[in-house]
């Protein structure tokens, strides 16, 4: 159903071909009016009311900046960051005698930071700029009326009143109202795939009086007036008039063919061009994405003020002692400290006013300890989210090989979300299930055909323990040849069998109506293959059904439909052609479709299929034969999951046909906005006194791997909610089939099918209804929560129905109904609607606080996938809207269990630690600076040479870090997958909690003391080498370097779980380029090097006492952490420790036997850890760069 | 592989990387680890220990006694005066052998070399070549006076120590070297061969010792160790090597001329001899600082071994884990 109902909005419609038809004035009263002002001359570009309108013309452009604007918005939108606005207004203030360092070393920072992410904001414009380029340039034949023929031209130059011809498989270049084609009944085929993502055709029709201008020279004489709505992005509607030869005629969607669509099927097409370049409708839809920010970017946003409120604190600190030590520099009229020349001194030293030098001071302090605040921190980030996203979308365990399809990080933000999902919503048809469907069973005059059980039966059947006998499931080994979208067996239909049924005439109806009511295009691809194109894969079930039976739809056009019948007196084929008249569309409030055809004995046919309910309402009384057995069939599929429809049809009489098709026509021409009303009103009215003939049963099969995938996340302690349109029964049974539902858990049904609202429900008082509806949920939400705390060792599951919900969403109750869903394991909400979905998204969202997850694959989940912290698309059967309102487009449900467990732990896992590192590396090294302030009297003298501290975060800190955001791993993504307990670590955030975060922040303080204390006195006082010498400031300077330098990457090294040789390289690489830096730097000439000059050549390398310092203090600052870890390992382990820990293990203990009970196993080989990523194209040609194995002995 | 969802990498991920996996993930064995440095350790801090311990070093404070009596209320009087006679005597014994050769320090303290005005008020580029003689920007106030820029300019050259030390045992004087006391790449690089001391002392203020106008910087030692400014306020800085051995028990003369004013900021100034080993002067901290790492480490391996001998862990027992204590797995 819900299937149908996605489709409805898109459905081509065939049926409107009729209406080209001369209106009155009155009905397009809008056109002309505000929104409805668009004038186009047709064929007239250049005469003077068109050039007056001043339409844009068809150049389009998707770039964020232009070249002129690259550099002023690029740079405000960098300095949009309160943290870059810090470092440019230190970089300005730094050209003052403020500063405590040269201009220079703190602009050069600055500039690689900015620059980086300037880069790649460039790069990614130049690409989009690259396809805009190759869009404007594509060529298309214009109509040049001088030489009455077409010539080439370039998209971007077309205008507004162009008449162009595309030719098939082209792409129209901008939005054209179809004139003729090379049809005849001037129709022509398109594809909408760049639209919305669906590779069914669509047939267009254009105005009958328009299909005389079909060559080049006829087109000379074509004069017309446009006159439409402004551009908009609604691609389903269209409201026009055309004004030709004195008269109006009405335009509808059907005549317009939309830029960035595909001709097919057609040789050629004329069109006027109505949009161009930015206001086709296609550009007008380009909205981005809306912009989801993750809650560790927040929290990282709150830790930076607490790092600048660190920073005044400290500053202003140093700059009280300064200003008390400089006030002594005056004591009773002597100067103390002459050497400084206090007498003769600027405003920053003056002893004479202390308040103003303290104040000053301050400023520099700000500008000192500007090494607390990590400049780089940003940019590092987005680099490691990107690389983490290649990962995620080169992930070959997350390829779909049967569909070419691998997993797609469309947003490279969210990644570390994935890791902290609390809540699952999911969409059932086509997420959890195949939306592959597949004809299975029928009821026919009260008759079941159709044997075999589908994947739910055997899941209810196991479920009560039956011992199944191996007749099912009937798979393609035992027909002939396996058809898609048939899994139909019963020897009484097949093979033309039926004839000697009992009930041959219903049988033969039955499957008419299945050939003739859709809107199915067929296809002939050879001899005896025909493929069908149908909007929804249940249409085309069916249509293929009625094939396999005998009643063959092999052609259709705009009157007619055509089938290939056996007929039942003489067993020959025969073809029969139906007249078609109307089709009355599906749409989801109608729940139902219908054709109203002549057929060759003319007998006048309305067929009619749809949602049981709707058909049986609308049966006559002859017409409910078979009601009673239909509907106990229906409930009987619906159990065993299948989709059922009801089958009817009706003999029309010829007069009442008539008058009814005269309304019809007149409201299906009015251009007014309750149109749809108004037809719908009347499709009513002729949908009725219908005969049941049956009902039909379509499985949607279940995805591979699904209930292996939901049973891990739940053991993960994901709450999964499952949003379905189905039937109570069927979704409960689904959810058994995928294990959503599992053995051993209590059912908590919430619904109003009781038997005291049903009764107030025939009464008819709505108010009464609502009042006692309330009520009901109220006392059931109360009973089941009371139930749920008794027995708080079970697991529940709650199942509700769409209507209750919307009583249970009342504000009075909504608190308690989450509170009562939040302790279930699983949720069902079945019947609800798309735009519930998206309410409940939100709901669960801010009751909770959580992170939610929403997975589906349709149009009808767009709402709910832009609603949830992250969206998950499935790019499957059904289109790519979903995927392109999602964040992650996945090609099967099974691969969001990696996508969260493996990928999502792993980018939470290194984010977070990114970012506690980084903060620690500049706090170990903020603080340093502090303490040697506080021996230089604060002065604002830095303890190091200036381009050392400028490289700090730029070179010898930053790869590491890098490397650690996107390949550390805890564990390998086999044991994430194997203890799903892990996941939890991210859920509940305990890598990223303030207790965590300061522990970061104090052991970076810890280092810097022990950093500072530590080298000052092994090396300082006493000659430091055995030629007498003693260390100066520089070689304090270099000493404290180094260790600083030492030390975070060797914690680095021993927060990292996992060493590839990258690590290797970049860890050590690090801090060899230090080392290499200070020699380079140091053989410069001393005016520019000044205190670097030779000094690691010269004074510290031969120095025993240096290298012994390093190492000494290097270990020592390693300590705490060091020593906190084995505690914590030994007291406090965590997850992913016990996890290492136990791999170790040579033999599996208890804990594996317990783990191993659901994932049935093959301990192979161990899964490849950072190529599993990596290698699916990375890796295939230059095989094994990270394989290097050395393991850090740490 | 034991999962549907891993299937696949494990089919395509080939032999090549599945020996890796468990020495990729690195391990941490933490007693071991202890125990290593521990045992690393001590004996460094031995060795580090002995090396300082065959130092010998003579530490002579001379500030206060060197003023003499009647000043001992007014030292600031006392050394801002210059017609008053500065010469001190000192007497120093020597405790040891001290084998050539043997090192003289000077050592002040509480004096802020460090300080930013300081440590800024100089010119490198004047220091190096006569041509850039007017690049005086950051050496105000001294920097120029009328007759021209200051050579060596600057704050730091202008407070020049300039106690002078005479040393005699036995009545003979021990000559002292004075040469390669300041770094070589100083004198080759920093400073100047053709720079020569000008306007240098000659403002209104004096601050310390003055120049020998017709010696190049680059020969000026006293100037290139001074300028090597100090990293903390208690510096040590070189004075001179004594090229001969110093017997135990010898008497040593210092005649001091004690002309440095440390008295308005209540610093104090030490003259060292010192010896040298392997390991640089006298440095006891750093012994002690690897001993006891060392030691620290030894005992937290030694805890460790004992927790496990004393309680084991109950590894692998899921139900250990906190989150596994609530049923359905989800938090409150």
């Amino acid at each position: 159903m819900a299937r149908i109902r996605k489709r409805s909005i898109q459905l081509s419609k065939l049926c409107s071909f009729a209406c080209c038809r001369s209106s009155s004035q009155d009905e397009h009263a809008q056109i002309g009016q505000k929104g409805y002002s668009r004038v186009v001359y047709c064929n007239e570009p250049d005469s003077q009311e068109q050039i007056r309108l001043r339409y844009r013309g068809n150049y389009v452009s998707t770039t964020k900046y232009t070249a002129v604007n690259f550099i002023p918005k690029s740079l405000f939108e960098q300095f949009r960051r309160v943290a870059n606005i810090y470092f440019l207004v230190v970089a300005c203030v730094s050209f003052s005698p403020l500063a405590p360092y040269s201009a220079p070393s703190i602009i050069l920072p600055l500039v690689v930071v900015i620059g980086a992410t300037m880069a790649k904001e460039g790069v990614e414009d130049w690409r989009r700029n690259l396809q805009d380029i190759e869009a404007n340039n594509r060529k298309v034949e214009v109509y040049d009326k001088s030489s009455c023929s077409f010539r080439q031209t370039k998209w971007k130059d077309l205008r507004v009143g162009d008449l162009v011809k595309v030719c098939k498989d082209e792409y129209f270049p901008a939005d054209l109202l179809l004139l003729s084609s090379s049809y005849e009944d001037v129709v022509c085929y398109v594809e909408t795939m760049n639209l919305d993502g669906e590779t069914n055709l669509k047939l267009k029709h254009a105005l009958n009086v328009t299909s005389f201008y079909s060559s080049a020279e006829s087109l000379k004489e074509f004069r017309a007036v446009i006159k439409c709505e402004d551009p908009n992005e609604h691609l389903y509607s269209f409201i026009g008039t055309l004004y030709f030869d004195c008269q109006q005629y009405s335009l509808s969607p059907q005549q317009i063919l939309l830029r960035d669509s595909k001709l097919k099927n057609t040789e050629y097409i004329f069109g006027v061009v109505i949009f161009t370049g930015h206001d086709t409708k296609v550009m007008q839809n380009a909205t981005d994405p809306p912009s989801k920010r993750t809650k560790i970017e927040r929290r990282m946003d709150r830790i930076i003020y607490v790092l600048f409120s660190t920073l005044i604190l400290v500053s202003f600190i140093g700059s009280l002692f300064f200003g008390i030590e400089t006030n002594n520099d005056l004591s009773g009229g002597n100067y103390t400290r002459w050497y400084l020349r206090p007498d003769k001194t600027t405003v920053f030293f003056d002893p004479r006013r202390p308040a103003v030098a303290a104040f000053l001071h301050c400023l520099t302090g700000l500008m000192l300890y500007g090494y607390l605040i990590p400049i780089s921190l940003y940019v590092s980030i987005e680099i490691c989210k990107v690389l983490q996203s290649i990962f995620i979308n080169q992930d070959q365990a997350m390829y779909d090989e049967e569909m070419d399809r691998p997993a797609h990080a469309r947003t490279s933000n969210l990644n570390e979300e994935l890791g902290q999902v609390h809540t699952i919503l999911s969409d059932k048809t086509g997420t959890l299930t195949c939306n592959s469907m597949e004809f299975v069973k029928c009821s026919i005059a009260g008759t079941l055909y159709g044997r075999g059980m589908t994947e739910v039966e055997i899941a209810l059947a196991r479920k009560r323990g039956e011992q199944l006998t191996e007749q099912a499931p009937i798979d393609a080994s035992e027909s002939k040849k396996s058809i898609k979208g048939f899994n139909f067996r019963d020897e009484r239909i097949m093979d033309g069998k039926w004839v000697s049924e009992p009930q041959s005439d219903v049988i033969q109806k039955f499957f008419r109506v299945l050939a003739t009511c859709h809107t199915a295009v067929p296809e002939v691809m050879g001899p005896d293959e025909i493929m069908y194109e149908a909007e929804s894969p249940d249409e085309a079930a069916f249509v293929i059904a009625a094939r396999e039976v005998g009643f063959e739809f092999f052609a259709r056009n705009q009157t007619s439909i055509k089938l290939r019948e056996l007929d039942p007196t003489s067993g020959i084929r025969v073809d029969r052609v139906y007249e078609l008249l109307h089709v009355l569309e599906f749409s989801s409030a109608r729940k139902r479709m219908s054709v109203i055809v002549k057929n060759p004995e003319n007998q006048l046919l309305l067929l009619a299929k749809g949602a049981d309910s709707v058909i049986f309402e609308r049966l006559s009384k002859e017409g409910r034969a078979y009601e009673e057995r239909t509907k106990e069939h229906i409930e009987k599929y619906s159990e065993a999951g299948l989709r059922t429809m009801a089958v009817a049809y009706r003999e029309l009489d010829n007069d009442e046909y008539k008058t009814w098709e005269q309304e019809f026509l007149k409201a299906k021409t009015s251009v007014s906005a309750d149109r749809d009303v108004l037809m719908d009103e009347l499709a009513c009215q002729i949908e009725r006194d219908l005969i049941l003939l049956g009902a039909t049963a379509v499985e949607d099969k279940l995805q591979k791997g699904v209930p292996g995938c939901i049973d891990k996340l739940a053991r993960a302690g994901i709450g999964i909610w499952v949003l379905t349109g189905d039937k109570r029964g069927t979704a409960i049974n689904i959810g058994y089939a995928c294990s959503l539902l599992r053995h051993g858990m209590k059912q908590i049904v919430i619904t109003l099918e009781l038997p005291e609202i049903l009764a107030q429900e025939k009464e008819g008082d709505k108010e009464a209804i609502a009042e006692a509806s309330l009520n009901s949920i109220k006392l059931q939400i109360l009973k089941a929560k009371s139930q749920v705390t008794e027995e708080s060792s079970t697991e529940f599951g709650l199942i509700i129905d769409g209507k209750s919900l919307t009583y249970a969403m009342d504000k009075n109750l909504v608190n308690s109904f989450m509170d009562l869903a939040m302790r279930c394991a699983t949720v069902i909400c079945c019947r609800s609607s798309p735009k519930q979905k998206a309410v409940i998204t939100r709901l669960v969202k801010s009751v909770t606080g959580r992170t939610t997850l929403a997975i589906g694959d349709g149009a009808n989940d767009v709402g709910m996938l832009q609603e949830a912290d992250i969206g998950v698309g499935i790019s499957g059967v059904e289109g790519m809207q979903a995927v392109m309102a999602s964040d992650f487009a996945i090609a099967q449900f099974r691969f969001l269990e990696r996508l969260l467990l493996v990928h999502g732990h792993w980018c939470y896992r290194r984010i977070s630690m990114m970012i506690c590192y980084f903060f620690y590396k500049n706090i170990t090294f903020g603080f340093t600076l502090f303490w040697f302030e506080a021996y230089t009297s604060f002065s604002g003298q830095p303890a190091y040479n200036d381009w050392y501290m400028s490289c700090y975060n730029v070179f010898f800190t930053s790869l590491p870090v890098i490397a650690l955001g996107v390949f550390d791993q805890d564990v390998s993504a086999r044991l994430c997958l194997k203890h799903p307990l892990l996941y939890q670590e991210g859920v509940r955030n305990i890598l990223f909690n303030w207790p965590r975060i300061l522990g970061w922040m104090f052991n970076g303080l810890l280092s810097s003391i022990i950093i500072y204390f530590l080298t000052t006195n092994s090396i300082t006082g006493p000659a430091f080498r055995k030629d007498g010498q003693v260390a100066d400031y520089s070689v304090l300077g270099v000493t404290m370097y180094t260790c600083v330098v030492w030390t975070v990457n060797c914690q680095m090294a021993l927060s990292i779980n996992y060493f590839t040789w990258i690590q290797h390289l970049f860890i050590w690489g690090s801090i060899a380029f230090w080392y290499i830096f200070l020699v380079v730097y140091g053989s410069i000439p001393p005016t520019l090097s000044t205190t670097a000059y030779k000094v690691l050549v010269e004074a510290c390398a031969p120095s025993i006492l240096y290298w012994l310092t390093t190492l000494l203090v290097v270990i020592a600052a390693l300590l705490p952490l060091l020593s906190y870890r084995a505690f914590q390992i030994r007291f406090r382990p965590m997850e992913h420790d016990r996890i290492q820990i136990q791999r170790r293990r040579p033999e599996s203990t208890e804990y594996d036997a317990t783990q191993r009970r659901l994932s049935e196993s093959s301990e192979a080989r161990t899964s490849s850890e950072l190529p599993s990523e990596f290698k699916h194209r990375c890796l295939k040609k230059s095989a094994n760069i990270g394989i290097a194995s050395a393991g850090l002995g740490v | 592989m034991d999962t549907n969802g891993a299937t696949t990498s494990s089919a395509a991920g080939g032999g090549s990387t599945s020996k890796s996996s468990s020495k990729k993930h690195s391990r941490k064995p933490v007693i071991s680890t202890f125990t290593i440095i521990g045992i690393i350790f001590i004996p460094l801090g031995l060795v580090s220990l002995s090396a300082s311990e065959k130092v010998v070093e003579i530490v002579d404070r001379y500030d206060e006694s060197c003023v003499p009596s009647d000043y001992s209320n007014d030292k600031l009087k006392f050394i801002q005066n210059p017609s008053i006679n500065k010469s001190c005597v000192r007497t120093l014994t020597v405790p040891k052998l001290m084998k050539s050769p043997v090192f003289i320090y000077y050592q002040l303290d509480n004096y802020y070399q460090n300080h930013r005005r300081y440590v800024k008020s100089r010119s490198d580029k004047q220091l190096r070549s006569v041509s850039d003689e007017k690049s005086t920007k950051d050496c105000s106030p001294e920097d120029k006076t009328v007759d021209g820029p200051i050579v060596p300019c600057g704050l730091v050259a202008w407070s020049l120590f300039n106690d002078t030390y005479v040393f005699s045992v036995n009545s003979k004087t021990i000559e002292v070297n004075k040469h390669d006391i300041a770094w070589k790449s100083d004198k080759e690089h920093k400073f100047g061969s053709n720079v020569y001391p000008k306007n240098f002392q000659s403002g209104g203020l004096i601050g310390g010792a003055k120049l020998n106008s017709s010696v190049p910087l680059s020969k000026q030692e006293d100037l290139m160790v001074w300028m090597r400014t100090a990293a903390l306020p208690t510096f040590r800085k070189l004075y001179g090597k004594i090229e001969q051995d110093l017997q135990a028990n010898e008497k040593i003369q210092v005649v001091i001329q004690n002309n440095y004013n440390t008295y308005s900021f209540s610093g104090k100034k030490k003259l060292v001899l010192s010896t040298t080993s392997w390991i640089g002067g006298k440095n006891d901290f750093l012994g002690i600082a690897y001993i006891i790492v060392g030691g620290l480490c030894l005992f937290l391996a030694v805890c460790f071994i004992l927790l496990y001998v004393i309680k084991p862990r109950p590894l692998g027992d899921p139900s250990y884990l906190s989150w596994n204590r609530s049923p359905a797995g989800h938090p409150n």
